[in-house]
């Protein structure tokens, strides 16, 4: 599997280059989240603003009221928890054109319950005039600036750092409301995010082989929530949904989904794979996605749940699985 | 409409907003929009049981400072009578406007005026029927369902422009706008109105880092320092003083002055510190003008009447105002 390192950093000052409206206001996390770069190359449009993330959000906001586009970089946490008034009356309220961007979602940090975003999707997606996407491999990363481009309100972005997967054909970019096609199945659909796809990726690939055919979706688009492709997708599959998250499964990608197919009346059973309802703690990404059941194997178990047959799937099996960038429409043997 | 009976008509016949008067008269004038302002919260606290009396009291003077002489700002380009709500910000709705064409034209060299403690906004309301910025007929509709008067005011209220009543987060978003105004080049200053009780507030102390780390000497704040709060007497709820010295702490240029004596704001107010944000705090007494009130300190934050007996005084004492114009 083919990685690219520090997409966010590089991506922003080429991407800012011919945008002076563009400033970045850092927490006193300048290299943590990739913005050291941008202090180098614009020194006169990076304010450093210390630990005041409340003052940070509704002083984004009187920027923004004033023409620019201010992009406040921290870590997820410390915006949506510590400054959640402030995100709501400073920004979302008057749908200024702010730009939220969180680093270390769900449980991509060891520093336990205080550094772990796991309801930032959850509590941002109650708040009117919102967006919030959330890249999925390194191309995405890099894309995402382009894709929001246009929207004349705040968006929260659930950013990656340092070493991103590529999973996606740089081709294909990614695009706001869409949900990226990875599969085609007729037995479960599945619909997954963030950091998950690449796990979901290994699972559907020896799934697969083991007579399971899966429709997987890969969803960067959190709000809104309208895709067409996503309803029709969830109303298709022989035995079920699935969604795959890293993050709460109460109000993330899993509410989501629950929420399109109730309203749209489809009876069919989902099966939500995200944290149980609860904190967790400081630990490594593989630790802590093994234990709450985030990852590759978890998906193997709650599809064979799903299908009613053990399928003896070992970890050396999802191992083994040699992910490429994909072609939307690649075929499954193309893995 | 609900509040037709009772509509004051604003003290001074002449127009007086958009310019600074420049003869010998403007204090006199000053003093009389002041006690106009007091007369028109008056009547409307007699007329609906109710109101933020005891704000109008304490910072007349302040609000007859900034619009009859502090705020360079022009003319009013709102409709005298405001508009009916236009619906919440969004993507979709084009309609919404905020309430800041009542305090002009946005321009670089001009003034900008912000509202921190929107509770005040009755006082606000008052000061723009005073001024000649807004009829008395939008008064009359403070707190009445799809009006834009509202009692706790937000952006889309005549003389504010944010959203602000979530306390403290008004000197943030005026530091950011008063960042972004100096990066284009604007010299006008951006004046905020604070309370004391926002000062028991972290994010208000932030902003002061922020403001003083950045130099952002084109943020003026003036506050109402009248001790009071929801609870009580600030001193026995949470005490802030000394708060001269710990805004000097934080880099503030800071001047004390009585706070209902519009000579002395006035004069404060023409200090332009040297990159420092200039923070005026002007003591206030929280029943100046009404001596009524001081029987119910310290409970003031929202004066709602006991009795009839106790409304009956009230009356009589805004038929004594009216009869000493």
């Amino acid at each position: 599997m083919k990685t690219m390192s520090r997409v966010h950093a590089k991506k922003l000052v080429e991407w800012a280059k011919d945008k002076p409206e563009v400033l970045v206001l850092s927490a006193d996390l300048t290299s943590n989240t990739e913005v050291k770069l941008f202090r180098e190359a614009y020194p006169d449009r990076f304010l450093s603003m210390g630990m005041t993330e409340q003052n940070i959000v509704s002083f984004a906001g009187g920027l923004a009221r004033e023409g620019f586009v201010p992009f406040f970089h921290t870590f997820a946490i410390f915006i949506y928890r510590r400054a959640l008034d402030q995100i709501s009356m400073s920004v979302a309220y008057p749908n200024l054109k702010v730009r939220l961007v969180g680093f270390l979602p769900g449980i991509m940090t060891p520093g336990g319950a205080t550094h772990q975003a796991t309801d930032d999707i959850a509590i941002l997606r109650a708040l009117p005039n919102m967006t919030i996407v959330e890249p999925g491999d390194a191309n995405e990363v890099a894309q995402v600036l382009d894709s929001i481009e246009d929207i004349d309100g705040p968006v929260y972005i659930r950013q990656l750092r340092g070493e991103v997967p590529i999973l996606f054909d740089e081709n294909e970019p990614m695009r706001l409301g869409r949900a990226r096609p990875l599969r085609e199945g007729s037995d479960i659909t599945l619909f997954s995010s963030g950091i998950c796809t690449e796990e979901a990726m290994r699972a559907t690939a020896v799934l697969q082989k083991r007579g399971v055919s899966i429709n997987h979706l890969h969803v960067s688009t959190h709000k809104p929530f309208t895709d067409p492709a996503i309803l029709a997708a969830a109303g298709q599959p022989k035995y079920g949904v699935i969604t795959m998250e890293n993050h709460t499964i109460v109000g993330g990608l899993g509410s989501e989904v629950a929420e399109v197919m109730a309203e749209a009346g489809v009876g069919k059973k989902l099966v939500r794979i995200g944290l149980q309802d609860t904190y967790a703690h400081g630990a490594s990404r593989p630790y802590l996605m093994r234990t709450h059941g985030l990852d590759a194997m978890a998906l193997v178990q709650k599809a064979e749940k799903m299908v009613g047959e053990k399928l003896n799937i070992s970890e050396e099996d999802l191992q083994s699985v040699r992910l490429q960038a994909m072609h939307s429409d690649a075929k499954a043997e193309a893995l | 409409m609900k509040h037709t009976i009772l509509i004051l008509q604003p003290r001074n016949s002449v127009t007086i907003q958009g310019e600074k008067m420049s003869n010998n008269n403007w204090l006199t004038e000053a003093k009389n929009v002041a006690q106009g302002i007091r007369r028109q919260v008056l009547a409307h606290t007699i007329k609906n049981n109710g109101g933020y009396l005891s704000q109008a009291c304490s910072s007349s003077e302040i609000w007859a400072s900034l619009y009859t002489r502090i705020l360079n700002i022009s003319a009013s380009e709102a409709p005298m009578i405001p508009a009916p709500f236009p619906g919440v910000p969004s993507a979709a709705n084009k309609n919404y406007f905020t309430g800041q064409a009542y305090n002009g034209r946005k321009s670089p060299d001009l003034d900008r005026f912000f509202l921190s403690p929107v509770q005040y906004a009755l006082v606000l309301y008052a000061t723009l029927v005073e001024v000649g910025r807004m009829s008395p007929e939008g008064l009359a509709q403070f707190n009445t369902d799809g009006s834009t008067v509202e009692m706790i005011g937000a952006e889309h209220s005549p003389g504010h422009e944010i959203t602000a009543g979530s306390l403290g987060q008004a000197l943030s978003q005026v530091a950011g706008i008063a960042f972004a105004r100096r990066k284009k080049g604007e010299n006008g200053r951006n004046w905020v109105f604070m309370s004391d009780g926002e000062f028991q507030i972290g994010q208000t102390w932030e902003a002061l880092e922020i403001l003083s780390f950045y130099k952002l000497n084109n943020v003026a704040v003036i506050v109402d320092v009248n001790g009071q709060q929801a609870d009580g007497a600030m001193k026995d709820v949470l005490n802030i003083e000394p708060l001269d010295e710990r805004l000097k702490a934080f880099g503030a240029h800071v001047i004390k002055v009585d706070g209902n004596n519009i000579e002395e704001i006035v004069a404060a107010s023409e200090v332009i510190p040297d990159g420092k944000p200039l923070v005026i705090l002007a003591y206030t007494s929280p029943y100046c003008g009404i001596d009524l009130l001081q029987s119910r300190f310290p409970t003031l934050h929202y004066v709602r009447f006991k009795s009839e007996e106790e409304r009956a005084q009230y009356t009589e004492l805004l038929t004594e105002l009216e009869a000493a114009l």
